[in-house]
């Protein structure tokens, strides 16, 4: 497999992706229960482009899985539960964790992990069909992550 | 074969209030008011228990894409097969042959071959598919090229040899020499591929009946292809399907007609045993 080619990509997300202070995909530190505790930014994300990740299709595509019952977004999927209320059932770290990597979390689930880049098979070059290559990078950056994590933070009942 | 059955299937699931409007309808599937095909089957025991009910991807289409099916006059895919039959009664290659010569009246000789394909060919001793046996008769008894893999040409003469057998009941073989490929089938089947880590199983086993956003996810058979799907306006082959299906994990996907996607189509075509055949099917 290519295995080399992964290596390889993840060492360029190491590399040359990471601003100051920020947490590369590999580096990032889970609890054996799944929680990451600290911001992978060293900062607290922004809800209004949180909302954005969860909602595009071409970012975290959330909602092609979840929906959010006071949220007016087209056609919600329901692979995944309803997320009304998921802060007041999971602490920000845990959010975080399942963002990061929801399997630790939820074993064997099908939700997708967004800030991971090795482990993977076949990996492609996005959705082009084509092996990756050393663009491969995590689904959604530090950022991205940070803001969806602040987003989840306000869906409270 | 089981209508006692079906009915009594179709009375416990009107009975239940439980299925809403996301899970599978419970329509009756007529071909030109004649064909009755079987969409809901009891599965096979080689599932070992993966579906407790069998379903065509036609009970997850909306009335008006079912309606298109259900009359040859509306079904745009019978464009397709009328073409491919004036290929099959026109000569070409050195041998100046046509299929027609050979095999005759497409209606008598082709009638059951859909519903076995994929099959284990003894002479070239590995799993055929449809479009390779086609080919081998286009390369080594007409003395013509080989056409491209899910190729127009291509699928027009599939769905014109699969609609040949419209309401038969799929009953590919899956034991002896074809059993190595099945069990490859299956393994691919099962592997999480791509970025997103999503098997076929994840979408069409775990969570058919579901929305995947916009998507209706079905159980994903293969009993309908080549399908017209009104999304690109053309016949589809299975393998161009699931190459589209496996790119859409993020991954690198396989090619049209390789050792992978052959396998895979056995393995899948024997989860849909006892499903009858809709070539073309019509799908979004
Ligand atoms: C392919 C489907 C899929 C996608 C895409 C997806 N999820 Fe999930 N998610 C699930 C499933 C399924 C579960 C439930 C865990 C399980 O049992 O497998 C889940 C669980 C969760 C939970 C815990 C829910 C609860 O309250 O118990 C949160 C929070 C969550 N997802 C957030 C997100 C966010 C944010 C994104 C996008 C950045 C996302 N999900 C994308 C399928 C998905
Ligand atoms: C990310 C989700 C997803 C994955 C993974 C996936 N599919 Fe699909 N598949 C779909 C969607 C969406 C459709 C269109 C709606 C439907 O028929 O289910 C579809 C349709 C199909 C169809 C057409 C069904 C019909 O009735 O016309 C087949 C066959 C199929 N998939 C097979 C596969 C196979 C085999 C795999 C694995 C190699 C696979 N799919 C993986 C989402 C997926």
């Amino acid at each position: 497999m290519k295995l080399t080619t992964l290596t390889f990509a993840a060492a360029m997300v190491a590399g040359t992706a990471m601003a100051e202070g920020v947490v590369a995909p590999q580096d990032v530190v889970m609890s054996e229960y799944g929680e990451v505790a600290t911001s992978l930014t060293g900062k607290p994300g922004d809800p209004e482009r949180g909302f954005e990740v969860y909602s595009k299709r071409s970012l975290g595509n959330c909602v092609a899985c979840h929906e959010i019952s006071t949220l007016d977004v087209a056609w919600p999927g329901n692979v995944g539960p309803m997320l009304d209320g998921a802060a007041d059932r999971w602490s920000e770290a845990e959010l975080r964790g399942i963002v990061v990597n929801s399997k630790k979390t939820f074993e064997g689930t099908v939700m997708p992990a967004y800030y991971r880049v090795d482990g993977f098979i076949r990996p492609g070059n996005a959705y082009t069909g084509k092996a990756a290559d050393d663009s491969f990078g995590p689904l959604l950056t530090a950022e991205q992550v940070e803001d969806v994590i602040a987003f989840l933070s306000t869906l409270k009942e | 074969m089981n209508f006692k059955m079906l009915s009594v299937v179709s009375a416990v699931a009107l009975a239940m209030p439980t299925l809403g409007a996301a899970g599978p309808d419970d329509d009756t599937l007529i071909i030109n008011e004649e064909i009755e095909v079987v969409t809901k089957a009891e599965p096979a025991e080689h599932l070992d228990g993966a579906l407790y009910e069998v379903i065509s991807g036609w009970h997850f289409r909306n009335d008006d894409t079912q309606a298109i099916e259900m009359d040859d006059f509306d079904n745009p895919g019978m464009l397709g097969v009328e073409n491919a039959m004036a290929t099959w009664n026109t000569a070409e290659g050195s041998a100046g042959k046509s299929c027609a010569d050979c095999h005759g009246d497409a209606a008598e000789s082709m009638k059951g071959v859909k519903a076995t394909y994929p099959k284990y060919d003894e002479k070239a001793g590995t799993v055929m598919t449809v479009q390779m046996k086609v080919n081998e008769c286009r390369t080594e008894r007409m003395g013509a090229e080989a056409w491209k893999y899910d190729a127009g040409p291509a699928i027009d003469m599939e769905a014109m040899i699969g609609s040949q057998s419209r309401g038969m009941q799929m009953n590919v073989a899956i034991d002896g020499p074809a059993k190595p490929f099945w069990e490859k089938g299956k393994e691919i089947y099962y592997t999480r591929y791509g970025q997103l880590e999503l098997s076929c199983a994840s979408c069409h086993e775990q969570n058919y009946g579901n929305m995947i956003r916009a998507d209706h996810l079905s159980q994903g058979q293969t009993n309908g292809f080549p399908t017209y799907r009104l999304k690109n306006a053309k016949l589809n082959g299975a393998h161009s399907r699931f190459k589209g299906c496996i790119r859409d994990t993020r991954a690198e996907t396989f090619s049209p007609g390789s050792d992978e996607f052959i396998a895979l189509e056995l393995y899948v075509a024997s989860r849909g045993n006892g499903l009858g055949v809709e070539t073309p099917s019509v799908r979004n």
